[in-house]
């Protein structure tokens, strides 16, 4: 029996996971997927939200500059690459002008630092690729950009160096509350835990209606978007924000932390795990971004992808209004943190502080520290930032790093080994680029993919074609050996 | 030690230069090949067709390297294999390579002359923006050949492509011969993008529809490609609705363009065209970066490699002579692509260099039917090509001699398409 079962490997999940693993309590964390950060957390904005958006009396805006000021020591105990690289609400005339004072007066009722509006020729020397008409801006230093999908991986990744199991591969398909513990039926096998953690994303209230009554409702919202080649990654150097309507904050321009540029994302209700692109919609994020950036080369395009958010559907409320849901539900021990949409990735830090202090703390009277905890993980050779010297080291201390397998990141053997053989491995060759990297440069995997494959293929002994490109079983990436080979094995 | 010329590539534009160099005198020759094997692309292209224009045989592309390969061999020109060039650095008259491999870690190789020799890459389906999910099953049909070819793997059973590029061509016979069934080629554009003896052979011989005019508009399937949508396209390349068709698939090659593969090039400093994509060069491929020379794919995309060898050459003379110090750099021509013609490689002549005759290589934008090219220096026609029908994708190679071009002031030799003379 665990102390806690927590639904969902993705940032919400993994994170309380390891927020959780501080104290000796015996936790798992479950994923449908074959791997963490796998839906939500894979494709979204990648943006550190300063904290002026949303009003402080909602969680929203509660929790979002606090947990903006804690990223920095997150992502250098978890060595995940973040910049500190300042956003712009950039107004258009004078109507959008009133708005951006209404978003400082906001920003500095939630608390955030350093805000400033910037007069129209301030704007332009911080950023000489923007639209003429842009006649003035929000500037929020404190913004950021990170990689998401690294930080979920070393944070799930930490959680289980101080204790917590993960089991992936466990969709969960029913729950029953068994008096004062919950028993969870997934695919793989039951696991019975005493309270239970919903950060099941956009599946959350799929999760919920499981044990409880209905009271809340998601709606994938899906948004697309595009990556430029890093040869145009400084065309903005901060996140560009058009001013935001009542449909959202709109369709922003911004740096990525790896050098890249992105821009999107739209929003559209879909079914549930939609992410298709779709021509009129990657059409329209691309007239929208063009407004605020004319400049934008769209010939140097390398990916085009959506993702969806997890948004509460406001009128079958009865306790949130657009709000994230993180609380104890009406079934006694079942915590939901659901809704969790923009700025969630932001949030992080601070919610799963309050998850375990405020609501976890209180449930277990006997609760104790762990004293073995770690905050730190072993950072990770990024073969592309070393020095001369450094990297003589490196290939003399272990030669599979002087020998690149992706060309267009500079992306070594040695690094695709250590991502395969840490505590939360890759297994497919799309885990592999999430945390390394390989392919997600402008030939897009065309020559590191056979090799990343011929790789995972050893590292993990089984034959090629068992390498997944991502989901367990579905997501073949080679169907059989050829005539020519199948004759060879024969003779 | 201090290299006389150090060729970043080992694929079939640096096996040619490096003889080139080694015969024309260079002592300390040294190719960079960041594969397991010299051969670079043509390793993979096991089918025949190379080598007509150069040894008049019809070679697949591991005979066509071999070729090479022994005469590296013979002359005792050293290589490193799965090396991998990180940079460039130019310090005037000497260049330094900074490279790494598992033997012999990280080095720093100091030359006098560097012939950049990196090829090209295949352009991504991210690049085209496909509308649809991004499940497994899509490639590249150059990473396909290396599964099938090299490796020995097929990536599934039902096939589109997408681009009738020549390797897309190539793919859809050897999947076919392989037993997968090849259910259309699609192509943007009203003409193909491959070779007509390829559309013949690989296409035709195996009943395989080319749909002209026909792009895909919809990749269906979350996990593994399930089909794709198809739909023709009007004069303006835009989707006339209701034409489009689901065609079921598990795989989906594209073969979409080739981009010279210039990362070192830019990095370096070197002066780069944007017609091309490759770097600007002079009659015998010096770049504007004294002591660097380009040839092949890395400078603009060829048909046939039998121009690539023939380009090699003209790099691995070059580079023979900027180190005897007898490469003249005053230039005296430069070239201009005019009405049809896409672009026009060299883009500068250095009249001094050139022993008999300077060959213009270029492509025109769209299909033309007895025209002709004509190259003007200002007003005056100084030399004509006729051709019957003239293709994307089929490259012109224009040959003027030393002796026409002695006649005329330095100036800008200009190539257009227009109507022949009756």
């Amino acid at each position: 029996m665990y102390d806690i079962a927590i639904i969902g490997a993705g940032i919400a999940g993994s994170y309380i996971a390891r927020e959780l693993s501080r104290y000796k309590l015996n936790v798992v964390l479950l994923d449908g997927e074959n791997d963490v950060g796998n839906q939500i957390t894979m494709a979204n904005s990648a943006i550190v939200h300063a904290g002026f958006d949303a009003p402080s009396y909602k969680l929203k805006g509660k929790f979002n500059a606090v947990g903006n000021i804690m990223y920095e020591k997150v992502c250098a105990d978890l060595d995940v690459p973040f910049k500190r690289c300042g956003s712009l609400v950039v107004a258009h005339d004078e109507y959008e002008l009133a708005t951006v004072h209404e978003l400082y007066k906001n920003g500095l009722i939630n608390g955030v630092p350093g805000l400033k509006i910037l007069f129209k020729e301030e704007v332009h020397a911080m950023e000489p690729n923007l639209n003429e008409t842009v006649c003035g801006a929000l500037y929020a230093p404190t913004a950021g950009v990170v990689s998401p999908f690294e930080l979920c991986v070393n944070v799930a990744e930490n959680a289980v160096d101080n204790g917590v199991t993960l089991k992936l591969n466990h969709l969960v398909s029913d729950i029953k509350k068994i008096d004062d513990h919950f028993s969870i039926t997934t695919n793989a096998g039951t696991i019975e835990a005493k309270f239970v953690i919903n950060a099941a994303g956009v599946y959350a209230d799929d999760i919920y209606e499981m044990v409880g009554e209905p009271y809340f409702q998601l709606l994938a919202r899906k948004g697309n978007y595009f990556i430029f080649d890093k040869e145009v990654g400084n065309l903005v150097n901060n996140v560009i924000f058009p001013c935001p309507s009542k449909k959202g904050k709109g369709i922003l321009v911004a740096p990525t932390v790896h050098g890249n540029i992105l821009i999107g994302p739209d929003a559209e209700p879909v079914e549930k795990g939609d992410t298709s692109t779709t021509a009129d919609r990657l059409d329209y994020i691309k007239q929208n971004a063009l407004k605020n950036c004319p400049s934008l080369p769209f010939n140097k395009i390398i990916r085009s992808y959506a993702g969806f958010r997890n948004t509460p559907v406001a009128d079958t409320f009865t306790t949130t209004d657009g709000d994230f849901i993180i609380e104890e539900s009406p079934v006694k021990g079942f915590i939901n943190v659901a809704g969790y949409e923009s700025p969630g990735l932001t949030s992080i830090p601070a919610v799963a502080h309050y998850v375990v202090e405020e609501i976890i703390k209180p449930m277990i009277p006997d609760i104790k520290e762990n004293m073995d905890y770690n905050p730190k993980i072993r950072p990770r050779i990024r073969f592309d930032e070393l020095n001369e010297e450094e990297k003589i080291a490196i290939i003399k201390e272990n030669p599979k790093y002087g020998k690149v397998i992706c060309r267009c990141e500079t992306i070594t053997e040695g690094e695709i080994m250590d991502v395969i053989h840490r505590s939360v491995g890759a297994r497919t060759v799309k885990s592999v680029k999430k945390r390394c990297r390989a392919g997600t440069g402008r030939c897009q995997g065309g020559f590191c993919s056979p090799r990343v494959i011929e790789i995972l293929a050893r590292e993990l002994n089984c034959p090629l074609d068992e390498v997944m490109y991502d989901q367990q079983d579905s997501t073949y990436i080679l169907s059989g050996k050829t005539k020519s080979a199948k004759s060879e094995v024969k003779s | 030690m201090i290299y006389d010329v150090v060729i970043l590539g080992g694929g079939p534009a640096g096996l040619a230069a490096a003889v080139e160099a080694k015969k024309e005198s260079a002592e300390n020759v040294l190719i960079l090949e960041r594969d397991r094997e010299l051969g670079g692309i043509l390793n993979q292209c096991i089918h025949n067709g190379f080598g007509l224009h150069t040894f008049n045989e019809e070679l697949t592309g591991p005979e066509y390297a071999e070729h090479y390969i022994n005469q590296v061999i013979e002359l005792g020109i050293p290589y490193f294999l799965d090396t991998m060039v990180l940079d460039m650095v130019d310090q005037g008259d000497l260049k330094v390579i900074h490279v790494i491999n598992e033997k012999e870690g990280y080095m720093a190789i100091q030359t006098k002359a560097v012939i950049l020799t990196m090829g090209c890459r295949e352009r991504p389906s991210g690049a085209i923006g496909i509308p649809g999910y991004r499940p497994s099953g899509v490639f590249t049909a150059g990473t396909v050949q290396r599964f099938v070819n090299m490796e020995g793997y097929m990536p599934g059973k039902e096939v589109v492509i997408l681009g009738s590029g020549d390797i897309g061509l190539i793919m859809a016979r050897r999947m076919t011969l392989e037993g997968a069934h090849v259910q259309a080629v699609c192509e943007l554009m009203p003409y193909s993008n491959g070779l007509v003896r390829n559309i013949v052979q690989c296409l035709d011989d195996y009943d395989i529809p080319l749909k002209l005019s026909h792009t895909i508009t919809f990749i269906h399937g979350k996990d593994r490609l399930e089909g794709v949508t198809v739909a023709k396209v009007d004069d303006h390349l835009k989707v006339i609705p209701g034409t489009e068709e689901f065609i079921p698939c598990d795989t989906l090659l594209l073969s979409v363009g080739l981009i010279p593969e210039n990362e070192i090039t830019r990095n370096a400093g070197v002066e780069m065209d944007s017609r091309t994509n490759g770097s600007v060069v002079g009659e015998l491929r010096q770049t504007s970066m004294p002591g660097v020379f380009a040839c092949g794919n890395v400078v603009h995309v060829h048909d046939l490699v039998d121009f690539v060898s023939e380009e090699a050459v003209l790099a691995g003379k070059g580079a023979a002579k900027y180190l005897k110090g007898q490469l003249d750099t005053n230039i005296t021509f430069t070239t201009l692509n005019g009405d049809g013609i896409s672009y026009v490689v060299p883009q500068k002549v250095s009249l001094k260099n050139v022993e008999e005759k300077v060959t213009f290589y270029m492509r025109v934008r769209q299909v033309f039917k007895d025209k002709v090219v004509n190259a003007y220096i200002g007003e005056t026609l100084i030399a004509t090509k006729k051709e019957k029908k003239l293709l994307p994708a089929e490259m012109v190679n224009f040959k003027i001699a030393k002796n026409i071009l002695a006649q005329y002031p330095a100036g800008e030799i200009r190539f257009v398409i227009e109507e022949a003379k009756k």
